[in-house]
């Protein structure tokens, strides 16, 4: 089953390759990992999407909580969540693209955020199944390259993630 | 004081005297030069000089374990840090608090491929529980504090403690901090009340009760409240092989150890206990073989564990405790104590002469008249010799097994083996450590001709710090675990297990400075260790006893089979 779980952990040199490491070591996967510092310089705010058994979930967030640089670990998928993913797509925009790629990124909530004689770049924002249907909703001919984030996830409400 | 301003390499060394540090084994190199100045010149420490850092580790490891203190090593940067990663993964896999300190190469250097540069942080990172690169010399104290506060805290560990040569020349006012706390690194150490209420219910209630206790144990200082606990309720104890010392092995509750190379006893009563109890122990391959055989039966499971992820990783359990194991057992005992009944006297006795039935079988019989040496009956005259209250060391391998199986631990931290990660080599330089945190008791070495020569060199250590180990060396000529399961899984096909051209061992020891005794027929078996404890009580003694080639290390449950699937003699 797919998780999302988010973690809060020291801003140091280092804390990534430890997680990243923790991963590849114990054979857990990653399907998409992004990280940012926060409010506060000495912290850094990850989100790590993963696939598993209860299980193997249940160990991915007691060997992350082990982790000496991490401060804190929450599975965003125990309870209601918000998640978001940025992506970027350059695309083909001559001749007869140049209007149906106008159109497709206003129908997905689009925006062109680069035009160029022959390209337009659109900046898409959503959920990752929002991401892959824009994609497959263009003509593949016309896509000459995508660039995404992986996802930021965040629980809704009074769930807060803080220390 | 704190306005005096010291080098890095004096802080290192202050920082070692304020942690109470009175050992520290190392090898000098290059980075570390600064720091070994700094040794020369101070008189609270006593570093002992080895021959290869992974001795300098392991030594430190032993130290740990035999002591409950947390153990130094020190070694340069490049080839000296990665001749230590083999004994740091050791001390990770076994879970001992320890301190390396590796030098590097200049801060300005790193990432130059200077010489002797390596990237010690990212290859020690998988086997520490945690490591640090000290870049500027102002967070070199509270760096070291925290490393030692890390490594002893919660689940021990290793730490690894990377320091660049300049940062060892920079000035800086020394302070070093009394106490130090991490937002990030909080180690759990009350058990949750709720949970202890149900694990004692359940134990009262256990017809068919086991009490399995782990390396926890010994590294939770916990063997009293286990006793108690289990003398209190009258239930049957097994260990594994990092728990063993831990419940006293001559006790008639005592199963023996179990897992791969455990007792029929041990093994059975595990696999068909209705209540199990496991303290600081980790359902690892070796104890419960196949986890999907352990789960045909059905059982309640009680886990104590100071280390969350211990807990549910192999084998689901009914009832998780985190928390510090003695606290935690001995709330267990109180809690008993109070209900005002204890388990069901009618099943406990059924239970229990079930167990002797499976005793009855004496699966660690061997042939006692044979005309060449068994090494079981060298184990067993080494209890008699040493009144079973030496320290012992060993390496990885059959004698491993039955160091285990035959010397009866009486006492926790005398049991001192590679269990994790199986180090061959590691017996040696850990009966240095051992030897130098105890000078006046009995340590021995059982090894094997295969490990012994991983770190032979250790010989000249242990002469230059007068170190009287008895190096008890099983000699049957081959690798002889590794034969074990050619002749079982590979139709006898040896390959390359057999180790031609061994030395003349008695005059390699002779070489060093040490005595040397030859031994190869079973009578002589005695007097050499009594000559060995006694007459030459002050000197390395290095015993070659040729054994039986052919011995095997009984029962043996198969890899990937199940507790009651065991090979017999």
């Amino acid at each position: 089953m797919r998780h999302i779980i988010s973690l809060m952990m020291e801003n140091e040199a280092g804390a990534l390759s430890r997680i990243a490491g923790l991963f590849s070591a114990r054979g857990y996967n990653i399907e998409s990992l992004n990280v940012a510092p926060t409010e506060d310089a000495s912290l850094s705010r990850m989100t790590i999407v993963t696939r598993g058994s209860d299980e193997v979930i249940e160990q991915i967030t007691k060997q992350l909580n082990k982790l000496v640089d991490i401060v804190k670990v929450q599975d965003l998928s125990d309870g209601c969540h918000i998640e978001r993913e940025l992506m970027l797509v350059k695309v083909k925009a001559t001749g007869e693209y140049r209007e149906e790629m106008k159109r497709m990124a206003d129908i997905f909530r689009g925006r062109i955020i680069d035009v160029a004689d022959k390209t337009y770049t659109i900046e898409l924002t959503g959920t990752g199944a929002k991401l892959d249907g824009f994609l497959e909703a263009l003509d593949p001919a016309a896509i000459l390259e995508t660039v995404r984030t992986g996802a930021s996830g965040i629980g809704r409400g009074d769930r807060v993630l803080k220390i | 004081m704190a306005d005096t301003e010291l080098t890095g390499a004096e802080i290192v060394v202050r920082c070692l005297a304020a942690e109470g540090v009175e050992h520290v084994f190392g090898y000098p190199g290059g980075a570390v030069l600064n720091i070994y100045d700094e040794i020369y010149k101070q008189d609270k420490f006593l570093h002992i000089l080895v021959r290869h850092e992974q001795a300098a580790v392991h030594a430190a490891d032993a130290y740990a374990r035999s002591t409950g203190k947390v153990g130094v090593a020190l070694v340069t940067s490049g080839p000296g840090a990665t001749n230590a990663v083999t004994g740091i993964a050791t001390a990770y896999m076994d879970s001992i608090p320890m301190v390396v300190i590796t030098g590097q190469v200049p801060t300005p250097a790193i990432g130059m491929d200077a010489f002797q540069e390596v990237d010690t942080i990212g290859i020690t990172r998988p086997c520490v529980k945690h490591n640090f690169l000290v870049k500027d010399v102002k967070d070199l104290a509270e760096t070291m504090k925290k490393a030692f506060y890390i490594a002893a805290t919660g689940r021990p560990g290793p730490v690894v403690v990377d320091i660049p040569k300049d940062v060892t020349q920079h000035l800086c006012a020394f302070h070093y901090p009394d106490s130090i706390s991490m937002r990030s690194y909080n180690p759990t150490s009350k058990g949750h009340a709720g949970q202890i209420k149900r694990a004692v219910q359940m134990l009262l209630e256990a017809k068919r009760p086991v009490i399995y206790a782990g390396g926890g144990v010994i590294l939770g200082d916990a063997a009293e409240q286990l006793i108690e606990l289990a003398r209190y309720l009258g239930f049957p104890v097994t260990n594994t092989l990092m728990g063993l010392g831990g419940y006293p092995s001559p006790d008639p509750l005592f199963l023996g150890m179990l897992g791969m190379h455990g007792t029929i006893e041990a093994n059975m009563a595990m696999q068909h206990c209705d209540v199990l109890l496991a303290v600081g122990a980790r359902f690892d391959d070796r104890v419960i073989g196949n986890p999907k055989h352990f789960q045909k039966e059905a059982r309640k499971i009680i886990h104590i564990d100071v280390d969350p992820s211990s807990i549910s990783k192999r084998v689901k359990v009914d009832v998780p405790i985190v928390g510090n194991v003695g606290q935690v057992l001995a709330e267990l005992t109180k809690l008993a104590q109070a209900a005002g009944h204890g388990p069901d006297p009618e099943s406990i006795k059924a239970w229990l002469a079930q167990i002797e039935l499976w005793r009855s079988q004496d699966c660690l019989k061997y042939d006692r008249e044979s005309a060449v040496i068994k090494p079981q009956f060298v184990i067993e005259k080494l209890y008699e010799v040493t009144g079973g209250d030496a320290y012992v060391t060993s390496d990885v391998g059959q004698h491993q097994m039955w160091a285990a199986q035959y010397y009866k631990f009486a006492k926790p931290r005398r049991w001192i083996n590679s269990g994790g990660l199986g180090t061959m080599g590691f017996g040696l330089p850990a009966a240095m450590g051992v030897q130098m945190a105890h000078p006046g008791a009995p340590v021995a070495c059982i090894t094997g001709e295969g490990s012994i020569q991983m770190n032979i060199q250790e010989l000249a250590t242990c002469k230059q710090s007068n170190l009287p180990i008895k190096i008890i060396l099983l000699n049957n000529g081959y690798l002889g675990m590794v034969r074990q399961w050619q002749e079982f899984f590979y139709e006898e096909r040896y390959s390359e297990s057999y180790v031609a051209s061994l030395p003349d061992f008695v005059k390699l020891a002779e070489a060093y400075g040490h005595v040397g005794m030859k031994i190869e027929k079973p009578e002589d078996v005695e007097p050499a260790l009594r000559k060995a404890f006694g007459e030459y009580k002050d000197q390395l003694v290095f015993l070659n006893f040729i054994t039986d080639p052919r011995e095997n290390v009984y029962p043996m449950i198969p890899a990937g089979k199940g507790l009651s699937e065991m090979i017999l003699i």
